[in-house]
């Protein structure tokens, strides 16, 4: 038990003890065990006005208090504190006990701190919700995802639902629309933002329409969710964006009288101005990666496929991982008709990275141009010579032409190598030859001379050409050998009868599983096969068997 | 829904393995239309037929009967086969359908397994993105953001590119994207998928693809780093070991030739093998370091010997690289329990643990 004044317990205590206990400044007040009130003093009598001596606690009005009194008489002793209000305030009663049962109560005015710790929550909710928001945000740069992720956020902590709408694309908007607790739900609309109040002004990036300005009975039916029912306040809130505005959201409350306060007004906007840096830059980023990835499409290297009855199948691994693009290359044009020789090429322009991918694609133009001349391999060289050392570029190239004629199931190849590493046959026993041309790469000398060889592909045998990115990785086991020619012959002798795209892949593997993590060059491979089957007649058109891998 | 093939499967698999053993692709891709044109679903055909047949050339391989060249051969028939069955149902998806990208992990060069998923949420309505073998991160990240994929399904097949592995499914989830993985690499009931934090495990594209036709599944919670998985890597063995696996094959390789003097008159071919295999062995130890699960390393140990055993070579051999490797990394703690535990298993000291995580199938 704690300290308790000495409680008079009639008018005739001292008069000392009495000034002491009427003109305490907390609210006080004695009750017995049977819940008479035995004494109160001036603070309790102001505060109450109700209370008697020698009454029911029950006729003050105070039911909490009454309550939690009798409570306490009936059972165990407590000592924790009821709560409850008294006219517009909030107030604790803290009881300390008499040795009859009877209780005094010390009734002590809280609102201001329910009010603080009310307020502190509220704050505290919405920086973890901002924290939330900023990290779902963050985490992409799809501008669809985005625009979802606004949506259910807002639909989640601000409204009973939300619609985020970005600006047209042509004459339409994309507007996702969210219920509480709901998934997000994408549609593109044509309808005119003017009809609704605010709305274009805030596509626009204008200031914000405070709520109460939007009458939701002249909202169009479309902003109206599917099952939501009848809106009862409306908020329009732009996003803003990096110089445009990215969009807008509407916030949706069914119940009339729940308008937003002026408070929830603001944190919406900072909720939206996150949101629409988030928006901005996705649609910064999708701008970007468009931009790059047409202009990448043209220096990616094709995908091959099969052509005049020849296989080809082609891979290629840049330098560096974040690139798509890099130095080496190879192209395969077919003739304009089958009975003449397509070209295939695979080269290496000195230099890595997107510089020397925009010479790649320089040159197979200049190639794609000169194809008519294709039968004429050191023409071709001369004429690509000619034009790279007039350019402004220092850069030189070497690259290999093979031009393939199929000839009555096997593969005839004419070979001519400027600067290149020699590309290699791998006959069906597994013997592999280098095929032997010589010359010089081109954009260096004046004169880019080059001899051509010829060779025929049996059924079941390919030519395999590649950049010296596979033969010159550095790696291995031990972390600092090169893979060389030697171990390219030997694991390319176990690959005799593969058919094109495997031997291209086993190449890849071994050279990137010898590097490993480390560095290295661009790698460019493509293996020309003879196919082994007799059914060839039926690829060639529209017979069931046909298919394009 | 899949309805049953029509047939018994078992005649057409060994027929499809006849033609992809022989390196015939017009026979494989005949079989498959044919299989076709009687009433085979096609997603049935995809995971009743090709799947099997896939799966035992990895088998083969795994038993050291193929050598990788046959595997890339018998894998490049399998994989026209499925060409074909796609050309011939390829429809466009009603409507606006759902997006998911499915690649392998970078290094991963077994991408079959990972064109399988693909096909089947194809054929399921699916707007799939297949990005193919061996996909660096960057880039997934990259495409994820320009297309914005409900899901990314996520292929392994060789447990050592699960660090990798770990840091693709991360930097997915980063993004707000869930990850489901699948492939041998994640262990024969994905414990190893749970230990990485992916946000689902399928043993085969039939259970991936019904777990989604459920609906979406749940965003994955805040951004988190691969380090708040795996607590224990911040002891660095991992890193440590990861950094000097060069140093360490070398430092065996030497102590072995110091051991059995017949080594230095090894040829190229037999060294570059044997430096191939201690390389494996410590890509291992990493890995099951990375993990922190010892059953890992002697798991692949187990299956070296069996290879071992198979090429006439005894298993007990292993155990002084085993014995040069704790040497190095002596002052390890948990790699040297690591090491001592998958000595003790090979030289019968040891319960046997049998887990098979290099299977491609």
């Amino acid at each position: 038990m704690t300290s308790i004044p000495q409680v008079p317990t009639a008018r005739t205590a001292e008069p000392l003890e009495a000034s002491a206990w009427n003109t305490a400044p907390y609210p006080a007040l004695m009750v017995d065990d049977l819940g008479t009130v035995r004494l109160y003093n001036d603070a309790a009598k102001a505060l109450i006005p109700r209370l008697r001596r020698g009454r029911p606690l029950s006729e003050a009005g105070i039911d909490w208090l009454d309550q939690g009194h009798r409570r306490r008489a009936a059972g165990p002793v407590d000592d924790a504190p009821l709560s409850g209000t008294i006219g517009d305030r909030d107030f604790e009663a803290h009881p300390s006990d008499h040795t009859d049962g009877t209780a005094v109560w010390w009734l002590v005015d809280d609102t201001d701190h329910r009010l603080a710790r009310q307020a502190l929550r509220t704050e505290r909710q919405r920086s973890a919700f901002l924290g939330e928001a900023s990290n779902a945000l963050l985490s992409s740069l799809n501008l669809e995802r985005c625009m979802d992720v606004t949506a259910e956020l807002a639909a989640q902590h601000l409204a009973d639902a939300a619609l985020v709408i970005t600006p047209r694309t042509g004459k339409r908007y994309p507007v996702v629309t969210c219920l509480r607790d709901g998934q997000p739900h994408s549609a593109i609309r044509l309808e005119d933002p003017e009809e609704v109040p605010g709305l274009a002004e805030a596509l626009q990036g204008f200031p914000p329409v405070p709520s109460r300005w939007i009458d939701p009975a002249s909202a169009p039916a479309w902003l109206e969710p599917e099952g939501f029912g009848p809106i009862g306040s409306i908020v329009v809130t732009p996003l803003p964006g990096h110089g445009v505005p990215a969009g807008a959201l509407v916030l949706l409350r069914r119940d009339a009288s729940a308008a937003f306060s002026s408070e929830e007004e603001v944190f919406a906007r900072i909720f939206a101005a996150r949101a629409g840096a988030a928006m901005s830059a996705a649609r910064l980023y999708a701008e970007q990666s468009s931009l790059a990835h047409t202009l990448m499409q043209d220096l990616m290297p094709p995908v091959l496929r099969r052509l005049a009855g020849v296989e080809f199948a082609g891979g290629y691994r840049p330098s560096k991982n974040n690139e798509r693009v890099g130095g080496d290359f190879y192209d395969v044009h077919p003739a304009a008709d089958e009975a003449e020789a397509s070209l295939a090429v695979l080269g290496d322009v000195c230099g890595k990275g997107l510089e020397a991918a925009v010479l790649t694609g320089k040159i197979r133009n200049t190639l794609h141009a000169l194809l008519p001349l294709a039968d004429d391999h050191q023409r071709m060289i001369n004429l690509l010579n000619g034009a790279l050392l007039s350019s402004h570029h220092t850069r030189f190239a070497s690259l290999v032409l093979v031009s393939t004629l199929r000839k009555a199931g096997s593969v005839h190849l004419a070979v001519t190598s400027a600067g290149h590493p020699a590309p290699l046959v791998v006959r069906n026993d597994g013997t592999v030859e280098p095929v032997p041309s010589r010359g010089t790469v081109v954009g260096v000398l004046p004169n880019a001379a080059a001899t051509t060889s010829r060779t025929a592909l049996a059924p079941g045998e390919f030519c395999l050409l590649y950049t010296d990115g596979i033969t010159e990785a550095r790696g291995g086991p031990l972390g600092d050998e090169m893979f060389g020619e030697a171990r390219l012959t030997e694991a390319l002798s176990h690959c005799a009868g593969m058919p094109a795209e495997a031997v291209v892949e086993h190449v890849q593997m071994l050279a990137s599983q010898w590097t490993g993590d480390r560095a290295h060059d661009d790698m460019a491979v493509m293996a020309i096969a003879a196919p082994r089957s007799h059914h060839l007649s039926a690829v060639d058109g529209h017979t069931r068997g046909r298919f394009t891998a | 829904m899949t309805l049953a093939p029509p047939l018994a499967p078992a005649p057409w698999i060994e027929q499809l393995w006849q033609s992809v053993t022989d390196g015939d692709e017009y026979a494989a891709t005949g079989l498959v239309l044919r299989a076709l044109d009687e009433g085979w679903e096609p997603e049935s055909i995809l995971l009743d037929l090709i799947a099997p047949v896939q799966g035992r050339v990895g088998e083969e391989w795994a038993a050291n009967r193929f050598t990788v060249a046959q595997e890339h051969a018998a894998t490049a028939i399998n994989d026209r086969a499925i060409a074909a069955l796609s050309h011939r149902t390829r429809t466009r998806p009603a409507g606006q359908p759902r997006r998911l990208a499915v690649a392998c992990v970078d290094g991963e060069w077994h991408a079959l397994p990972a064109r399988l998923v693909a096909e089947v949420f194809r054929l399921r309505g699916w707007h799939v993105d297949y990005l193919g073998a061996q996909v660096p991160t960057h880039h997934l990240i990259s495409h994820i953001h320009r297309t914005g994929p409900e899901a990314v399904a996520l292929s392994s097949s060789i447990a050592t590119h699960l660090p990798t592995a770990h840091a693709a499914i991360t930097a997915v989830q980063a993004t707000g994207t869930p990850v489901m993985v699948g492939g041998a690499a994640f262990g024969d009931r994905g414990q190893y998928a749970a230990l990485l934090g992916a946000d689902l495990w399928a043993p085969d594209a039939r259970t991936a693809a019904a777990r989604l036709h459920e609906g979406p599944l749940p965003r994955p919670a805040s951004p988190h780093q691969p380090v708040d998985d795996l607590p224990h890597l911040s002891d660095q063995e991992y890193t440590l070991v990861t950094r000097t696996r060069p140093a360490l094959v070398r430092t065996v390789m030497a102590g072995l030739a110091e051991r059995f003097p017949p080594m230095r008159d090894y040829s190229r071919a037999q060294h570059d093998r044997t430096a191939e295999d201690i390389a494996h062995i410590v890509h291992f130890l990493a890995t099951a370091l990375y993990l922190d699960r010892a059953d890992l390393f002697t798991g692949f140990l187990a299956w070296t010997a069996r290879i071992l055993d198979a090429r006439g070579v005894p298993a007990h051999s292993l155990v002084p690289a085993l014995d040069l490797l704790r040497a190095e990394l002596k002052d390890f703690p948990r790699t040297t329990r690591m090491i001592d535990q998958a000595t003790d298993h090979l030289t019968g000291a040891g319960p046997v643990h049998r887990t098979d995580t290099r299977n491609p199938a």
